[in-house]
């Protein structure tokens, strides 16, 4: 089973009177024979920066797909700003969401990938601003403004009428982000965002982020393997792995004093690898 | 009147080709298996056939079509039905990231389709479909049969007149055809380059 | 009706002759052209690619009343439909069988070329024994579609007279004043009968195939 952050002081009784804007609870999925999450139980309130770490396979990318709709799970609720994602009330019953409330519900969450997933048929700023004007229905003016404010937040307002092919891995992930945030979720899920990166080229798209992180209002579902950037940017870290919450805390705590055998094992391969690295 | 033939039947066979190849895509099995029996059953008989037998054999069901549309009803049906496998597959082959990324921005499915996926399936389509254009163009042919008055069947009413002169006619003929099949293809092949203008 | 059924018969009987012998031209005259096409030397192997071009792109119906009408003239003696259409049908389709071997071939990993080099092999040896052998298998599912493609193309042969189905079926409604309805749509089921089932063959065949080679 999952474990509950241990209430410790003053931050836990503010959490409880805060409405989390998201929940998972009991959230299980597998596909077909393979089960990847097995009884998962998260909040995350709201403006709160929460990192995912574990091991490949500890089914974190999964965590954040089933909150994107981009999965259904097989049993367990996902709420989203008080109410449930995957499921409404239809006549006093609770019946599996149509697609109708799903799209309502989507407006609240974004997602930046870890392929970027960019227009490649569009100009920068149409992949950009065609969300804004398709989906939320904005004029094209001012989902222009809006866009080129945002490109311009991430250091890309000159790459406009480029198209995606013409960008790096870098710059590709910032528009990625660009798009995403110019519809104003509440909650952001960035799935390991630089994981398809070379290396030198991580470094600016981690420093967006925290940018980002800084502004406040949004929350940040950080699936990641870069422990460091956990660590600056996180306001809590959760370690997952074979499907379950192994051990949460603040990142202070996580990385330096590990209390589960497990967590304690995997940081280990990574400064390990980190040390072989440098 | 070849170039009629051309015309009507690439129109109908293209809107076909969408219909029955998004159809064979569809969530839903039922249109799923409608369209996947109407495509087999098409590609199963030939056009020559399909021809008669919408010219000739539909009559005695009621349904009399004049020459004209009997054929462009016929093209029209065959190479939309193998249209449909090349906008099935470029559909498919679009990555599927893309349909994530438009989920994720919240886009309708039909939003999705117009103008994310589509959009890039196009470029795909379009060496397949000149090829298949070339076919539909050499299908028109096909229409001597039924009487109708394309460059075929005028050359070979008029034939009694010239057969001395049969060589050059046949090559000239022949020729006209490997001209219009040449412009299809540089069309396609300008078409090609207009889409993919910097962004792939 | 037993007599329409039986002429249906017969026509499938020709068809069925005319499919296999062009299938057969088809696939040696397109071996040639795809090789010719190979040849270093530009002035064969340029025009050869245009020629391939021009009979692939022009219809079947034309080229095989143009040979019905020219090639008894030429050769002075008349010829049965049967034999001009196969060499009509033969010839049209070499050119698609062409483009699938040169497509098979290109398949075959450069290193073999370079071994057979280094073997010292023969040019002959070196396609028939090491090149042709791997390029062909492939794209046997290939041209296993073209056959039945071939078989539902036949009809068009009807311009020249040939006896095959859908020309038996004209007959029979001409003597019999029968409706169309019956003959056609018999027609088109037995096309039916036969490419439906051979087409689920070849995908079988496609199948095994790639598994065999680890695909």
């Amino acid at each position: 089973m999952s474990i509950q952050a241990e209430p410790v002081a003053e931050p836990e009784a503010e959490r409880r009177s805060v409405r989390p804007v998201v929940r998972y609870r009991n959230i299980c999925k597998s596909f077909g024979e393979l089960e990847v999450l097995k009884g998962v139980d998260l909040d995350i309130l709201p403006g709160e920066k929460v990192a995912v770490i574990g091991p490949s396979g500890s089914g974190k990318t999964t965590l954040g797909r089933l909150l994107m709709t981009l999965e259904e799970p097989t049993s367990g609720t996902i709420e989203v700003d008080g109410e449930l994602l995957w499921h409404m009330e239809k006549r006093g019953k609770l019946v599996r969401a149509n697609e109708k409330h799903l799209h309502r519900m989507r407006s609240k969450i974004g997602m930046v990938f870890q392929h970027f997933n960019l227009f490649p048929h569009m100009t920068i700023l149409r992949n950009v601003t065609e969300a804004p004007i398709r989906v939320l229905g904005m004029q094209r003016e001012e989902a222009e403004r809006s866009a080129l404010e945002m490109l311009d937040k991430v250091g890309l307002a000159d790459k406009r009428d480029n198209y995606p092919s013409q960008l790096s891995g870098g710059q590709k992930q910032r528009v990625a982000i660009a798009r995403a945030l110019v519809m104003n979720p509440q909650v952001m899920v960035f799935d390991e965002v630089t994981s398809a990166l070379d290396p030198e080229l991580v470094g600016e798209v981690l420093a967006v982020i925290k940018e980002i992180a800084a502004d406040g209002k949004m929350a940040m579902l950080l699936i990641t393997h870069e422990m460091d950037f956990a660590r600056d940017v996180a306001d809590r870290v959760i370690f997952i792995a074979d499907g379950r919450i192994v051990e949460q805390g603040p990142p202070s705590r996580i990385f330096s004093q590990p209390e589960s055998e497990r967590l304690q094992s995997f940081l280990s391969r990574f400064r390990a690898g980190y040390r072989a690295e440098r | 009147m070849t170039l009629q033939l051309l015309l009507y039947g690439t129109l109908l066979a293209a809107v076909l080709s969408f219909v029955f190849g998004l159809a064979r895509l569809s969530r839903f099995a039922a249109v799923r298996g409608t369209a996947s029996v109407l495509v087999e059953l098409i590609r199963g008989t030939s056009l020559i056939v399909q021809l008669f037998w919408i010219y000739y054999a539909l009559p005695h069901l009621g349904i009399e079509l004049p020459k004209l549309p009997a054929a462009v009803i016929a093209i029209g049906v065959n190479y939309g039905a193998y249209g449909s496998e090349i906008v099935r597959s470029a559909i498919l082959a679009v990555p599927k990231g893309q349909r994530e990324a438009a989920i994720a921005l919240n886009f309708n499915s039909y939003q999705r389709m117009r103008y994310i996926i589509v959009p890039q399936a196009l470029l795909r389509m379009l060496p397949p479909f000149g090829n298949l254009q070339v076919e539909l163009l050499k299908g028109t042919a096909l229409a001597y049969f039924i009487g109708l008055g394309e460059v075929f069947y005028r050359t070979m009413t008029q034939l009694n007149y010239y057969l001395y002169l049969l060589v050059p006619i046949f090559a000239g003929l022949l020729v006209i055809y490997f001209a219009l099949s040449q412009l299809v293809l540089l069309f396609y092949r300008w078409a090609e380059r207009r889409l993919a203008a910097g962004r792939m | 009706m037993d007599e329409l059924i039986a002429a249906l018969l017969r026509g499938l009987w020709t068809t069925v002759q005319a499919t296999f012998g062009a299938f057969a031209l088809a696939c040696v005259l397109g071996l040639i052209f795809a090789m010719l096409r190979r040849v270093r030397i530009k002035w064969i192997a340029v025009p050869i690619a245009w020629l391939i071009e021009f009979i692939r792109t022009t219809p079947l119906v034309v080229q095989a009343v143009f040979m019905w009408m020219a090639l008894p003239r030429l050769i002075g003696m008349p010829l049965p439909a049967l034999t001009v259409g196969i060499l009509a049908l033969g010839l049209h389709y070499s050119t698609y069988l062409s483009e699938v071997y040169r497509s098979g071939i290109e398949g075959v990993p450069r290193g073999q070329w370079e071994a057979a080099v280094a073997l010292n092999f023969s040019p002959a040896q070196k396609w028939l024994r090491i090149i042709l052998p791997q390029a062909i298998p492939p794209v046997l599912p290939v041209m296993g579609n073209y056959l039945i493609v071939m078989f539902k193309e036949v009809p068009v042969l009807m311009a020249i007279t040939l006896g095959e189905m859908l020309l038996a079926a004209n007959s029979y409604i001409a003597s019999t004043f029968a409706d169309g309805i019956v003959p056609y749509s018999l027609v088109a089921l037995f096309f039916l009968a036969v490419s439906y089932p051979s087409s689920l063959l070849v995908r079988l065949m496609e199948r095994r195939l790639n598994r065999q080679r680890g695909a």
